[in-house]
Formats: structure tokens, C-alpha cells, sequence
């Protein structure tokens, strides 16, 4: 059925291009992009193709084993499962907390989605957290966590046990000019900690506000071959393009030593389960066999006095439903376009995306190793639009908290696919690490740093062609 | 620019796209011209499959109404029967659903008001272990419609405030019993004397609230289907190529089996083998909706519905519009659902029990439900991709 439908857009797209060239006599403004092989389909042949609107996340990919699909399905339990305070009635849900943000995966991935910023002053459970630290004892040593508090601000804690305190954005709107004298809005947010139950925050506190991205094409994203993304690294810019791309390097538990970081706003994470595993103990408070420690710092005593969830000596979650839920969180298929690659409109908005030069760090596609650990995610051609290296975007979008090889202004080439289908499935588009960007034209607009010459590019662009260039992008 | 690589399709499959064109461009051509009247007879039959759906709810909040003014345990029976008999008909209009019609239209969210679950139940009312857990104990909390729409889902796909299983978990409340389903006392809805639990005003208060919901909710959806309406769902559906309904009608039939009922409700249960994790928990009844579901596929594929009460409705069928493209196929098709829905009626209820580790039988009764599924899923799969359809790329 998928060699089927692969065939079909194949087809479809050897029509676009007849009529393209019917077309371009006509409307010479804008170039159309030229059409690429397997464009429609972003992850290949995982790509859902029935499921769409508000469950277009929630998927498994298409090519999946009667296996992999059953056992999919049962992560996905786990993954929409609350957790419970222990000793809870049973002991396969128990372990939340002391402290936590959020009670389940689902409550922030909402629908295998995105979450975003605080709606209201003190708004929680909407996929949003505020990762704190000190800088370190001397110039150039890893930051440390607070103390008092550790390295994330958990929000939530279990009956008796005190909250470390709240996160409160206020937004300040900074006008803006287009070169064509249009004027636009951006939002700017400012967060601050609200009553911290555990002594004054000191002043150098240093704070980044993440949302919870949405969960389609991870294991895509973990099979790209490791060499093929170093090779695109540029620290220096050897070739006066103006871009510095270069990976983060972080320490893989599991493997015992370091390597390439992929997940995470900073690619702090290098695998999809380490990823799992860390959002389990700072936003759930769950022990795993990765991160055994429960997170009590030292001062929160009714949080050490509670009991764990685990049994003795042994992690609230074990390692068989650990990775239940990292396969399920590598193999939710990437939904198909929301709009044809050989549509008019959106191949005059890849061109121009392409022209404006924002293909150098969210690079379209990549093709997958053909030896990786879930067989169903190797050579696929994918399109994600990420290079998945770390680069600076300018002091406007800087959290001043490094991470890793990240400095504050350094970024991870955010992955575009999908994005377009937030919307349906959240209810809102609220994009950038902290949520501050209303949809794609603010998203763009704040790029700074080495994205700045793109950025100045499609502010002079026409209305027309900044219309077109955001189609493209929620067409993806 | 640093686009280097175009990388043309080759001019074969361009001139073999010319040749089909007429089929890519029209989006009515490749169906066969009963089409129009498999959707037309389609559209009647979820208009009155959702009505007989509606009187039963609204009979559903008349049996609330009148247990909550005066409960006792015979109003309690009387509400739970009525439950029951409301199940039966909505979950024959599943089979409506995963198109993004008007049942579950996203921005909407009628489904989601209606149908959620897996539900906690401490988002609501008491469990065993908290007493004073969920919305009905905190008195801070306002109930009414609109405030318990907005919490519905608020903070996790779990929490779960309206709609079918909510009234459920109110009737019939935890299900800890390993034999049967959950036994609430209808004490917790007495004020006063003898009452039980907490907050019993505010626990009948927000049963009748979500019961009277759930009737709008279902209004709204007749609506959209009410005919002769340009403007509504139906009317538009209606003005839609012949093709686009096929599309919409295959895709909510393939996804009902296949990812919802195969996969996130019976391969989850199966795996876990945990009651938390079947449909209708509360009151032990998910042997039905497995039944009324794969029914209401059949209903469908055959375009055949008989209502509760009044005349068969029947038409041209989607089976009629598949046997004059392929007429094995169309058999094909039609078996693998009557042997799933066969295998649904060979279920021994209750499901809990079914899905136990140590019940080989019930475990292999519900693979071998789980299994026609997916073969049904992949049966209709092939009918789809067969008439060159694509799923939706919205405008």
C-alpha cells in the first residue's frame, strides 16, 4: 500500500512540475523551488498517511512490525498513564514526585504535541518549565545547580511537601518595521520565580524557559548517521558562509562516555531514552535506572522524607517500561504534509526560504543509517529541516545558561516538519524555545546571531512573499 | 543560494502523470457513479443514528434528573439501565469519527467532551486512597457547563471531566471489584441523613450537569447532519466531490479499526492486562463497544442502519461503490468484518477478566478480535489506495 501511494506522489509531483512550467511564464515574481524526491512524505516510508487534524501526532509509524505496533500501543498507554503518589494501590504507577511538574509524558506533550508558555500568571500543566542554575565557581567551569533548589524549578509537589515555587511570564510588545514600511509586533517574555519556598534565589540566578516540543520523528532523528551531521560542522566558518554549526557533546549513561547530543532545546540529550529518562526524574519526579537519585536537594526535607515508589533499592519505573516508552516515543510517525510539495504557492515559499538562506542550518532532509536498533527507522529518506548542531542566535533569543558546548545564545537548529499541524492538535502555534513567537513570521523574526542575515532577508521581503514563505513552512 | 541539487523528476513519470491527470485534477472521475448515492445514503444514516442517539441521552439526563432529586437505589438501577441502553447507540456513530467531520471537528472538540478516556478518576470525585481528591470535592470550583468544558482535559489527556465516561464513573464509581463492575452506594448522592462520601449536593449537581451536556453536545452534532441545509457539514459533504466523501467515509472506518479499537484499546489492554486499561471500566461494559463498534463499521460498509424504533434505512452501499471496482475485494471485505464482528460476540464478559494473565482463552479470544482488525484495517487500507485516494492535504 505505501509503494502504492509513494508511487502516486511521484506521480503527482512529475504533474506539478508539467504544470510549473506552464505556470512560470506567467507569474515570474517568484521562482519555483525545484521538486524533490519523497518531499511529501517527511519521514518516508514511516509517514502516517490516515490519521490527521488533532490526532496527527498520534500515530505509529506506518511501516511498524506487528510487534514494534503492539508494543507501541502499550508505551502509548504509559505515556498518557498518571502518576501517582506513593505507595500508590498499585506499584506500576507510583513514584510521582515529591516534586514535579507535570503528573504525566501526555500532560505536556499533549496529544503527542507541543505545550507552550504559561497563559495566565500562574498557569500550569501546559507543557512549560524553567531550567535554573548558578554559574560556576570560575570562568569557564559548567554552571551549578541552585542551591536549595537544583537545576530545574519543579512547580508542583505532592500533598505536604512544598512547591520550589512558580513560574510567572509577563509579555512586553516591541514594535517592528518590514522594509515595505509594514509594521509587525513581537512579544518578549520575562520570566520570574514566584514564592521560592526555599530561601531567596540568589542574583546571579541564571533561567531557561523551555516548552515541551512535539514528539513526532524522534527515532528518525536518532538514526541519522552520526558522521554525516559532524561533517557539517563549521565552528570557524572555513567557508565565509557566516554560519558556525557545531554539535554539542554530552554524556551518554547508558554508553559511559560522551557523544553528539540530538534532543533537547541545547541537543543536551543523546538518545531518545536518555531524553525519556531525564524528563522522568525533573519533570515527574520517577526514578529510573539512568537517573536513580530522587531529586530532593538537600534543604527540602519533607521532600527526602517522602517514601519512593520503587522497591527497594530498585527505580519507580524499570528498565522493561523505560524503553516501552522510548520505543514509543521513537517510532509516533511523522503525519504527511499538510499541503502537496507541488502546490504553487508552496514551492514559490520553498524557494524563497531558500534563498534567504535558512537552508543552511535547517537542512532538509537526510537519509537515516541503515543499522539501527528499531529496523523500521533505517534508510528512510527524511525531511526534518534540522542539522541538529548547536548555533548562535544572537542576544535577543540568549537564556545566558550554557548547557554542555551551548552557550546561552546557542540554539539547536529546531526541526520545522511537523509544525504545521500544531494548531490542530494543540490549539495554538506558540513557537521558539519559550513560546514567545505567535507563528512563523515571529519565529523568524527573532533569529539573531549567525541567522541574522536570513532574518534581514525576509524582512524585505514583500508581503506577498512572506505570505508564501510561511505557507511553505506550514505546509511541512 | 545555496540550493544545489534540484532534483527534477524524471520526464517518464511526467508523461505518465499526463496521462492520469484527468484523475488527479477532477477528484471525481475514479470512483464509480453510485458513489454519489453511497454518500447520500450515508448521510442518512448517521443523521438518524445520531437522533436515536440523542433521545437516548436525553432519556439518560431524565433518569439522572429524577435519581438525583430523590435518589435510591431502584433510581440508581434506573440510571445505570438507561446508561447502558444510550452506549448502545452512540457507539455505532464511532464509526463517523476520524475524518474531522462533526463529531470530532478539532476546534470543537465535541468527541473529546463526550467519548475521552482513559479517564482519572481522582480528576473528578473520590477514590479509594483520597477521599477528598477531584472537582466535585473542592468547593472552590463552580460547576456548570462552561467551567467544566474548560476543565475537561485541562493538564493531561487523562483528566477527564465530561462526556460518557465521567457519567459512568458517577454511577457506577471504581470498578475494585475483580468479579464485577464498580458498586458506588446511591448514598453518595444522599444529602444529610444516611448520606455517604462528601459533597453529595455538588456530586449530584455535576452528574446532572455533565448528562444535560452531553444531550447539547449531541444537538450540536444532529445538527451538522440535519438535511437540506447548504451551509451545514452534511450540505457540504453533499456539494464535495463524490471522491472526497469516499475519502472521508474509508478513512473513519480504517482508522476506528485499526488504530483505535485494534490498537489503543484492545492491544493496550492486552499488553497490560490491567483493567485500568479497558473502555468501559467502571460499569463492565466493553464488551459492547467492541461489539457496537465493529456494528457500526458493518452498518456502513453495508449502508444499512435499523433504528431503535422506525424503518430500516437502506441504501447504496459503500460495499456497492467497492464490488464496481472490485468485486472480490468488496467480498473480501465484507467477511473480514462479519468475522470480526463475530469474534467481538465471542467475547466473555467482563473484558477485565478476558485480559488476564492467567486466562489463556479469554487472552486468545481477544487476539483473535485484535488480529481480524488489523487484517480488516489493511483489507479497507487496500480499498482505499485501490480508487487512488489520498488522505487529506487541507486547502
Amino acid at each position: 500500500m505505501i509503494l502504492c501511494l509513494r508511487l502516486g506522489h511521484l506521480l503527482g509531483a512529475g504533474f506539478g512540475f508539467l504544470l510549473a512550467i506552464a505556470v512560470i511564464g506567467c507569474e515570474a515574481a517568484t521562482d519555483l523551488a525545484p521538486l524533490e524526491d519523497g518531499e511529501d512524505l517527511p519521514g518516508g516510508s514511516t509517514t502516517e498517511l490516515f490519521l490527521g487534524q488533532s490526532l496527527a501526532f498520534a500515530a505509529p509509524a506506518a511501516n511498524l512490525t506487528e510487534e514494534h505496533r503492539s508494543a507501541f500501543f502499550v508505551g502509548n498507554s504509559l505515556f498518557n498513564q498518571s502518576w501517582v503518589e506513593a505507595p500508590g494501590g498499585t506499584d506500576v504507577r507510583d513514584g510521582l514526585g515529591p516534586t514535579f511538574n507535570a503528573r504525566s509524558c501526555s500532560s505536556c506533550h499533549f496529544r503527542d504535541g507541543r505545550g507552550r508558555p504559561p497563559s495566565s500568571a500562574f498557569a500550569t500543566g501546559q507543557g512549560f518549565l524553567l531550567r535554573i542554575s548558578v554559574a560556576g565557581a570560575q570562568p569557564g567551569e559548567p554552571p551549578l545547580a541552585v542551591p536549595g533548589y537544583g537545576d530545574q524549578l519543579q512547580d508542583d509537589a505532592l500533598p505536604g511537601v512544598p512547591k520550589e515555587g512558580a513560574a510567572v511570564v509577563v509579555w512586553q510588545e516591541e514594535p517592528g518595521l518590514f522594509a515595505d514600511g509594514t509594521s509587525f509586533a513581537l512579544r518578549r517574555p520575562v520570566f520570574t520565580i514566584a514564592n521560592p519556598a526555599f530561601g531567596a534565589l540568589p542574583v546571579d540566578l541564571q533561567v531557561s524557559p523551555r516548552v515541551a516540543p512535539a514528539m513526532s520523528g524522534l527515532g528518525l532523528l536518532q538514526s541519522i548517521p552520526e558522521a554525516m551531521l559532524l561533517a557539517r560542522q563549521d565552528e570557524n566558518d572555513a567557508n565565509h558562509d557566516g554560519l558556525r554549526g557545531h554539535a554539542n557533546l554530552v554524556f551518554d549513561h547508558r554508553l559511559g562516555s560522551k557523544r553528539m547530543g540530538r534532543f533537547g532545546w541545547k541537543a543536551e540529550q543523546p538518545t531518545v531514552l536518555q531524553q525519556t529518562a531525564g524528563a522522568f526524574l525533573g519533570d515527574m519526579g520517577i526514578t529510573t535506572s539512568l537517573f536513580a537519585q530522587e531529586n530532593c536537594p538537600a534543604s527540602q526535607h519533607e521532600c527526602s522524607a517522602k517514601p519512593s515508589g520503587g522497591l527497594p533499592a530498585a527505580p519507580e519505573i524499570d528498565d522493561a517500561r523505560l524503553e516501552k516508552i522510548a520505543l514509543y516515543s521513537s517510532t509516533l510517525a511523522l503525519p504527511a504534509r499538510r499541503r502537496p510539495a507541488t502546490n504553487v504557492e508552496v514551492r514559490k515559499g520553498k524557494q524563497l526560504f531558500h534563498e534567504s538562506g535558512c537552508a543552511g542550518c535547517h537542512v532538509p532532509s537526510w537519509t537515516t543509517s541503515a543499522d539501527v536498533a528499531i529496523p523500521e527507522l533505517a534508510q528512510q529518506k527524511i525531511w526534518p529541516y534540522t542539522d541538529l548542531l548547536l548555533h548562535d542566535l544572537g542576544t535577543q533569543l540568549s537564556d545566558n545558561r550554557p548547557v554542555g558546548l551551548a552557550t546561552g545564545a546557542d540554539w539547536r537548529t529546531a526541526p520545522l516538519w511537523g509544525l504545521g499541524h500544531i494548531p490542530a492538535v494543540n490549539g495554538h502555534l506558540e513557537l521558539l524555545h519559550d513560546g514567545r513567537a505567535r507563528g512563523f513570521a515571529e519565529a523568524i523574526l527573532w533569529h539573531g546571531g549567525e541567522a541574522q542575515r536570513s532574518r534581514d532577508s525576509f524582512v524585505r521581503l514583500s508581503e506577498g512573499e512572506r505570505t508564501l514563505l510561511v505557507k511553505f513552512l506550514d505546509s511541512l | 543560494m545555496r540550493f544545489l541539487e534540484p532534483m527534477l523528476p524524471s520526464v517518464p513519470a511526467c508523461i505518465l502523470a499526463l496521462s492520469l491527470c484527468s484523475c488527479d485534477t477532477d477528484g471525481g472521475a475514479g470512483v464509480p457513479p453510485e458513489t454519489a448515492a453511497a454518500i447520500a445514503n450515508y448521510s442518512e444514516l448517521v443523521r438518524q443514528n445520531y437522533s436515536d442517539t440523542k433521545a437516548t441521552a436525553v432519556a439518560l439526563a431524565g433518569t439522572i434528573d429524577a435519581f438525583v432529586v430523590a435518589p435510591s437505589a431502584a433510581g440508581l438501577d434506573a440510571a445505570k439501565a438507561a446508561w447502558l441502553t444510550a452506549r448502545e447507540s452512540y457507539l455505532l456513530t464511532e464509526a463517523f469519527r476520524f475524518y474531522d467531520g462533526p463529531i470530532d471537528e478539532p476546534r470543537a472538540g465535541l468527541e473529546s467532551l463526550m467519548n475521552s478516556w482513559p479517564m482519572d478518576e481522582n480528576f473528578i470525585d473520590y477514590v479509594q486512597t483520597t477521599p477528598g481528591s477531584g472537582a466535585i470535592n473542592n468547593p472552590q470550583f463552580e460547576i456548570s457547563a462552561a467551567s467544566l468544558t474548560a476543565l475537561n482535559e485541562m493538564g493531561g489527556e487523562k483528566n477527564i471531566a465530561t462526556g460518557y465516561h465521567a457519567i459512568e464513573f458517577l454511577l457506577w464509581g471504581q470498578d475494585t471489584n475483580p468479579a464485577g463492575p464498580g458498586a458506588r452506594p446511591f448514598t453518595d448522592f444522599v444529602v444529610g441523613e444516611g448520606g455517604t462520601a462528601m459533597n453529595q449536593g455538588r456530586r449530584g449537581m455535576y452528574l446532572k450537569t455533565i448528562a444535560a451536556l452531553l444531550v447539547a453536545n449531541l444537538d450540536s452534532v444532529l445538527l451538522s447532519w440535519q438535511p437540506g441545509v447548504v451551509s451545514n457539514y452534511r450540505g457540504q459533504l453533499a456539494a464535495a466531490t463524490p471522491k472526497e466523501g469516499l475519502r472521508r467515509v474509508l478513512q473513519g472506518l480504517i482508522v476506528l479499526s485499526g488504530f483505535e479499537t485494534g490498537g489503543e484499546r484492545i492491544q493496550t489492554a492486552l499488553d497490560s492486562g490491567d483493567q485500568e486499561d479497558e473502555h468501559s471500566c467502571f460499569s463492565d461494559n466493553t464488551h459492547r463497544d467492541f461489539v457496537q463498534d465493529v456494528q457500526g463499521i458493518q452498518n456502513v460498509y453495508l449502508g444499512k442502519y435499523q433504528p431503535p424504533a422506525g424503518a430500516l434505512i437502506s441504501g447504496t452501499s459503500v460495499k456497492d461503490v467497492v464490488a464496481k471496482h472490485d468485486a472480490a475485494l468488496a467480498t473480501a471485505l465484507d467477511l473480514e468484518i462479519a468475522k470480526s464482528l463475530a469474534l467481538a460476540k465471542a467475547l466473555v464478559p467482563p473484558f477485565d477478566q478476558e485480559i488476564l494473565a492467567g486466562n489463556a482463552a479469554g487472552r486468545a479470544r481477544v487476539q483473535a478480535l485484535a488480529t481480524a482488525l488489523r487484517t480488516q484495517e489493511k483489507a479497507m487500507a487496500k480499498v482505499f489506495s485501490s480508487f487512488g485516494l489520498q488522505p487529506e492535504l487541507p486547502k
